[in-house]
C-alpha cells in the first residue's frame, strides 16, 4: 500500500468494514481464540462466584480449624494443601478458609478492578490526548509535560503512597481502581496526544472544520474514530497490567481488605506458608499467571488482527 | 551542543520542581491533619499546637512549599521553644514514626537497594541481550521459540510471583539457597552474594524479557542493513558480522531503554525487596504507607521521581553522543 493510498482510505473511512474483518481473523487465529476462550470461562466464574461456591457448599470467610495440623504450625492436614471433595482445592494454611471459595471471589476482585481501572484510565487518557492534541500549542505545551511526568513516575509506588492516604470509608476495590487508573492514565493519553495531532491535519478533519463543526464534535466524531485501533490494542494491553498492578497492591498490604479475598493477599500470605504448604503458592500463583497469559495472548491477537501488517517480534 | 545541553538541565530541574510541588502538594494537602499523624494519637491539643508550630504546619500552604524547598538545598531548623533541631541538607524532614531524619534511613537503606538493582540489571542486560541476539540469529529453529515463550512469560508474570516460586524450588525443595537476608557485602562478600542469588533472578528475569525483545528487533535491523551485506559480500566471516556489527545493534537500544525502563524497575526491585524481606528503599516505602509516615512518603517518592527523571535526561544525552544521526537542536 502506497502512501496516496492509505491517505486516501483515510480520507474514505473504510473502518467499518476494515474492522469485521479484523473480528474474522480475530477468529481465525487460533492462540488468541483460545485465550479468548480462557479469559471468558475466567469472567464466567467470577461473575458466578456465589453460585460457583454455594455448589462446592463453602463461602469464602468460614474457617475451619479442625482441618489444620495444629502441631505443624497450622497447615491444612491431607495432601496437596487438603484437598478434597469438600474443599476442591484445600484449605487455607494458618485458618482454614476454603481455597476454592477464595480464588474465584478474589477473581471478581481482580477482573473488576482491571477492567474498571482500564475504562477509566481510557476516558481520562482520551480525554487529557484529545485536549493536548488539538487544543492548541499553549495546552499542549502544559499537557504535554504532565503526561510526561505520569509515565515517567514510578506508578505502583504513587498508587500505593495514594492508598495511604485517601478516606478510608470509600468502598476498598472503588478506592484501588481509582489509585490505578491515577497513576496510569499516561501512556493512553501519549498515544491518543500523537493520533491527533497526525489526523488533525487530514482533509477530511478540515472539511469538517470548514462546514463549521465545533471542535468538541471535531475530537469526538472527526478524530477519536481514527484512534480507535490503536486504543483498542492498548486497552487489551492495558487490563493483564493493570491485572498485575492490583495484585502487586494487594500483595504489598495496600489493596482490598483482609475479609475480601484477592489473589495478590493470598500470594502475599504465601510468602510464610511456602516452605510447608507448597499448595497454597500454586493454586493462586498458576491461576494468576494463566489469566495475564491469556491476557496477553489475547492483547496480542487483537494487536495482529487490526494490523495485520506489524509482525513485531 | 552546548545550548542543547543547557536546555536539557533547565528543562529537567523544571520537572523536578514541577515533581516535587505535585508530591509534597498531595501528601501535605490531602484530607487528615499531618500534626496529628506527626504527633500520634495520645497527643492532647496543646502537644497538637506545639508540634504544628514546629514543623511549620500553621504557615500557608506556599510558605509551607518554598520551606520544604529550602530544607532541600539549604537544609532547616525545627525549633520547639528553646531547643532546635537542626536538619542538614538535604533535609526531608523527620519520620513520624521513628523520628529519624529522612535523609539518613534513605541513606541507611540505600546499599540494598543498589546492590539488588545494579546486580539484577547486570545480570539481565547479560541474559536479555545474549537471549535476544540468539533467538535473532537462530530464526524459526525451537531455540528461538523456546526464547519468545521464556519472554512472554517474563513479560506477564509480575515479580513476586517468579520470586515465590523461586523460593519454593530452590529454597523449599532443592534446598541449595538460604531463605535471602541481606549481609552486607563489606562484611562477607560471598553471603551477600548468596542471599541475593535468587532476589537477583527474580528481578533480573523481568527487565530481561524486555531488554531480549529489543536486542532481537535490533540484530534483527542491522544484520538486514546494506553494510553487513557488503562486509559479507567481501567474505568477511559470520562471526566477525555478529561479533562487530549485530551486538551494537542489539546494544544500542537496550542502553537508552534501561533508563526509560528505570520507574518500573523501581516498582519491581520495591515488589522484590517486600517479598524477600530485604530491607531497601523499596521495603521502606511500603512500611512508611501502612504507618502514614508521610515525610518518609514523599522522599521515597520524590527520590524515585527524580531518579527517573534524570535517567531520562542522561539516556537522552547519551542517546545523542552514540548516534550522530539524533540532531542537537
Amino acid at each position: 500500500m502506497t502512501l496516496l493510498d492509505t491517505e486516501a482510505a483515510a480520507g474514505t473511512d473504510p473502518a467499518p468494514s476494515r474492522r469485521g474483518g479484523a473480528w474474522r481473523r480475530l477468529l481465525a487465529d487460533r492462540s488468541a481464540l483460545a485465550a479468548l476462550v480462557l479469559v471468558g470461562l475466567l469472567a464466567l466464574a467470577a461473575l458466578a462466584a456465589p453460585l460457583l461456591t454455594a455448589l462446592e457448599g463453602q463461602d469464602p470467610t468460614t474457617f475451619h480449624s479442625r482441618l489444620l495440623d495444629s502441631a505443624r504450625g497450622g497447615v491444612p492436614r491431607g495432601a496437596l494443601g487438603g484437598i478434597s471433595g469438600d474443599h476442591w482445592l484445600g484449605v487455607e494454611p494458618g485458618t482454614g478458609r476454603d481455597v476454592f471459595a477464595r480464588v474465584v471471589h478474589g477473581a471478581r476482585v481482580s477482573l473488576g478492578v482491571a477492567l474498571a481501572a482500564t475504562v477509566l484510565e481510557l476516558v481520562i487518557g482520551i480525554a487529557i490526548g484529545l485536549a493536548a492534541g488539538l487544543g492548541g500549542r499553549r495546552l499542549d505545551a502544559v499537557l504535554g509535560r504532565v503526561i510526561e511526568i505520569a509515565i515517567a513516575f514510578p506508578s505502583l509506588l504513587l498508587a500505593l503512597a495514594l492508598m495511604a492516604i485517601v478516606p478510608q470509608s470509600v468502598p476498598r476495590p472503588v478506592l484501588v481502581a481509582l489509585a490505578i487508573t491515577a497513576v496510569n492514565w499516561g501512556n493512553i493519553a501519549r498515544v491518543t496526544r500523537a493520533q491527533a495531532m497526525s489526523l488533525r491535519s487530514r482533509e477530511y478533519v478540515d472539511a469538517a472544520r470548514l462546514a463549521g463543526a465545533r471542535p468538541l464534535r471535531i475530537a469526538l466524531r472527526e478524530i477519536l474514530p481514527g484512534l480507535a485501533t490503536p486504543l483498542m490494542v492498548l486497552a487489551a494491553l492495558k487490563v493483564p497490567n493493570n491485572i498485575v498492578n492490583e495484585a502487586g497492591l494487594s500483595f504489598l498490604g495496600a489493596g482490598v481488605r483482609p475479609p475480601t479475598p484477592s489473589w495478590g493477599q493470598m500470594l502475599s500470605t504465601s510468602t510464610t506458608w511456602f516452605q510447608t504448604d507448597p499448595a497454597y503458592v500454586i493454586i493462586p500463583g498458576g491461576l494468576l499467571l494463566v489469566t495475564l497469559l491469556a491476557f496477553s495472548l489475547f492483547a496480542d491477537g487483537v494487536r495482529r488482527a487490526l494490523d495485520p501488517r506489524s509482525v513485531r517480534v | 551542543m552546548i545550548w542543547f545541553l543547557t536546555r536539557r538541565v533547565l528543562a529537567t530541574v523544571a520537572v523536578l520542581l514541577v515533581m516535587s510541588a505535585i508530591v509534597y502538594g498531595l501528601f501535605y494537602l490531602m484530607p487528615g491533619d499531618p500534626a496529628v499523624l506527626a504527633c500520634g494519637k495520645r497527643c492532647g491539643p496543646e502537644q497538637l499546637d506545639v508540634t504544628r508550630h514546629k514543623l511549620g504546619l500553621d504557615q500557608a500552604v506556599h510558605l509551607q512549599y518554598w520551606h520544604f524547598l529550602e530544607g532541600l538545598v539549604a537544609g532547616r531548623d525545627y525549633s520547639s521553644g528553646p531547643d532546635v533541631d537542626h536538619c542538614a541538607a538535604p533535609c526531608l524532614g523527620y519520620s513520624f514514626q521513628s523520628d529519624q531524619p529522612v535523609t539518613s534511613l534513605l541513606l541507611d537503606r540505600l546499599p540494598v537497594s543498589a546492590s539488588l538493582t545494579l546486580g539484577a540489571l547486570l545480570l539481565a542486560l547479560v541474559a536479555g541481550v545474549g537471549a535476544g541476539m540468539l533467538s535473532a540469529l537462530r530464526r524459526g529453529t525451537l531455540v528461538e521459540r523456546l526464547i519468545t515463550g521464556v519472554t512472554l512469560l517474563g513479560f506477564s508474570t509480575p515479580v513476586f510471583l517468579i520470586g515465590l516460586v523461586l523460593l519454593l524450588v530452590f529454597c523449599a525443595w532443592l534446598k541449595v539457597l538460604p531463605f535471602p537476608s541481606y549481609v552486607p557485602l563489606t562484611r562477607n562478600p560471598a553471603e551477600w552474594a548468596r542471599n541475593l542469588v535468587l532476589p537477583w533472578c527474580a528481578l533480573a528475569l523481568i527487565e530481561a524479557a524486555l531488554f531480549a525483545r529489543v536486542a532481537r528487533a535490533g540484530t534483527l535491523e542491522t544484520l538486514a542493513e546494506d553494510h553487513v551485506r557488503t562486509f559479507r559480500a567481501y567474505g568477511v566471516s559470520e562471526r566477525q558480522v555478529v561479533r562487530r556489527h549485530a551486538l551494537r545493534g542489539a546494544l544500542a537500544p537496550v542502553a537508552t531503554l534501561t533508563a526509560v525502563e528505570l520507574a518500573t524497575i523501581i516498582v519491581s526491585a520495591m515488589l522484590t525487596e517486600s517479598m524477600f524481606g530485604l530491607p531497601g528503599i523499596g521495603k521502606l516505602a511500603v512500611e512508611s504507607t501502612t504507618s502514614v509516615d508521610l515525610p518518609v512518603i514523599v522522599g521515597v517518592t520524590l527520590l524515585s521521581g527524580t531518579a527517573v527523571v534524570i535517567a531520562n535526561a542522561a539516556a537522552d544525552l547519551l542517546h545523542a553522543a552514540i548516534d550522530p544521526r539524533v540532531k542537537l537542536a
